[in-house]
């Protein structure tokens, strides 16, 4: 693998617990320890532990941060309560996404630094630029703290108990989609109860240093219940499960944020923001593609851009596709014309040249109890 | 079958060959090393009987959860016989990969091709390189 690869604190702990690594969004990753769907499993039933420190974390400091920022985000963030996070898109001006993003409101871990945001790991550099521009001469400074700091999912129906007996408090008392400075194993540390898998969990952000200490004692708290290190791959598969768009298919620059299905994450209501002029004309266009999820017959995946097709005609392409553990058959997520994009259509998918039958359904594919 | 008894492809497919008749008949599969780097399978496409393969060229392939993988044809020739039970029972790659989990029979028409193979001496070594 190339040197020029970029390494999480976690790289050592990875290679350690048997990692096989691989390169994303510029950094060197482990797609897996044992099996992916042996760690899919772990997470649904048990804990999956996830290095997500290749994520961007971006630190603001200056005045009236959440009104700035709030005019480059689909969601409203200006006058977000502590302790909140929102998801939302950021767009270009004309409505297509530039990423997809977290945006924090903690007090506590950085003095005078309360507001930060969580950015797609190939995104960061695009996203910090395109900040920083859109913030100039506006007195707001923003930090990349990511080389500096690691992300641990720890996810699962025992996650939130596993990290209660080493944090400061139990994650599970935190509402979903909120957070609070704390410490974990006597470590200062961003507790948040948010994830990418579609299970209960938490997410943790420390200073590097501590990542492995903390990823130890994790995986000591849960190994017992049948926990375990959880690579990309089983993020994958889980995310797509619960039906999250994954910047890069989903989610792209020549996607309209109105196409996304992400209604919660847009709110055009008394407020602008960069590009809600064209995701307002979008909202309008019925021509649009949008996203759907699609039930194949069989094992046999599509992925992305295989070809859609009803009575012959092309309707739309796949933008991701995997073998669901859960649900023992083909996924995938896919954007179609509105005429086929009705739940019940069925349809074809082209993968590598045979047509395979498939079923619109609505979004998620799976939802836990 | 006996893996040191084989012969290997670079792409990670083995071979065994007897004499059928006065016909050298190659049973294929791939191997332990295949399905361990592979791992989650989930969905093999066979070729169809009577078809003609051809060494080195793509005959089937294989999915993971991660990925889509082709199959290699180690040997040139017909197809005589797939293992169709198989697909089905994919777990028996990973229980049984030189012998239950065989993919199919070739009829060799071209015993040049064979020249390129390994045996398992060569193919260790190529894996723990």
């Amino acid at each position: 693998m190339s040197d020029s690869l970029l390494k999480t604190p976690l790289h050592a702990w990875h290679v350690k617990q048997g990692g096989r690594m691989v390169e994303f969004g510029g950094w060197s990753m482990p797609v897996q320890y044992t099996s992916i769907i042996a760690e899919h499993q772990a997470t649904r039933n048990a804990v999956g532990i996830f290095d997500v420190s290749h994520m961007g974390r971006f630190w603001f400091s200056g005045d009236n941060v959440d009104s700035v920022i709030d005019g480059l985000l689909t969601r409203r963030v200006a006058g977000l309560e502590p302790g909140k996070i929102r998801y939302s898109l950021m767009c270009r001006d004309d409505g297509c996404i530039l990423d997809d993003v977290l945006f924090y409101n903690l007090a506590g871990y950085r003095p005078n630094q309360p507001f930060m945001m969580v950015v797609n790991a190939g995104n960061r550099k695009k996203i910090f630029d395109w900040i920083t521009s859109q913030m100039a001469g506006k007195g707001i400074r923003v930090e990349d703290r990511t080389p500096d700091t690691t992300m641990i999912a720890v996810q699962g129906p025992l996650a939130c108990q596993a990290v209660a007996s080493l944090a400061d408090s139990d994650p599970a008392q935190l509402a979903y989609y909120t957070g609070r400075s704390g410490t974990v194993c006597g470590h200062p540390a961003i507790i948040s109860r948010t994830g990418y898998t579609g299970e209960d969990g938490c997410e943790l952000i420390l200073e590097s240093e501590f990542a492995e200490q903390v990823a130890d004692e994790i995986l000591g708290r849960v190994r017992g219940d049948g926990g375990m290190p959880a690579g990309l791959g089983a993020r994958d598969t889980l995310r797509l499960e619960a039906a999250m768009p994954l910047y890069g298919h989903e989610l792209t620059e020549s996607t309209n944020a109105a196409q996304t299905g992400l209604k919660f994450a847009i709110n055009l209501k008394n407020r602008e923001f960069i590009g809600s002029a064209a995701v307002r004309r979008a909202m309008d266009d019925k021509g649009l593609p949008v996203r759907v999820g699609l039930k194949l017959e069989g094992r046999r995946a599509a992925r992305e851009n295989c070809e859609v097709f009803s009575n012959g005609n092309r309707i739309g392409v796949v933008t991701s596709g995997t073998f669901s553990p859960t649900l023992n058959q083909s996924i995938s997520m896919a954007y179609l014309t509105p005429d086929g994009a009705v739940s019940g259509t069925s349809v074809e998918v082209d993968i590598r040249g045979s047509k395979v039958a498939a079923e619109v359904v609505d979004l998620p594919f799976y939802s836990r109890k | 079958m006996n893996p040191e008894q084989l012969l290997y492809a670079e792409t990670h497919e083995w071979v065994h060959l007897e004499d059928k008749g006065g016909q050298k008949i190659a049973t294929v599969g791939i191997t332990a090393h295949a399905v361990e780097q592979l791992t989650d399978l989930v969905y093999m496409e066979l070729p169809q009987p009577g078809s003609s393969v051809s060494s080195g060229t793509s005959f089937g392939e294989v999915e993971s959860v991660k990925a889509t993988s082709n199959l290699y044809s180690p040997v040139t020739g017909e197809v005589v016989e797939v293992n169709s039970d198989l697909p089905d029972n994919l777990e028996r790659l990973n229980s049984d990969p030189y012998g239950s989990a065989w993919i199919m029979r070739v009829r060799v028409t071209d015993e040049d091709a064979l020249a390129k193979l390994m045996n398992h001496t060569a193919y260790a070594k190529q894996i723990a390189g």
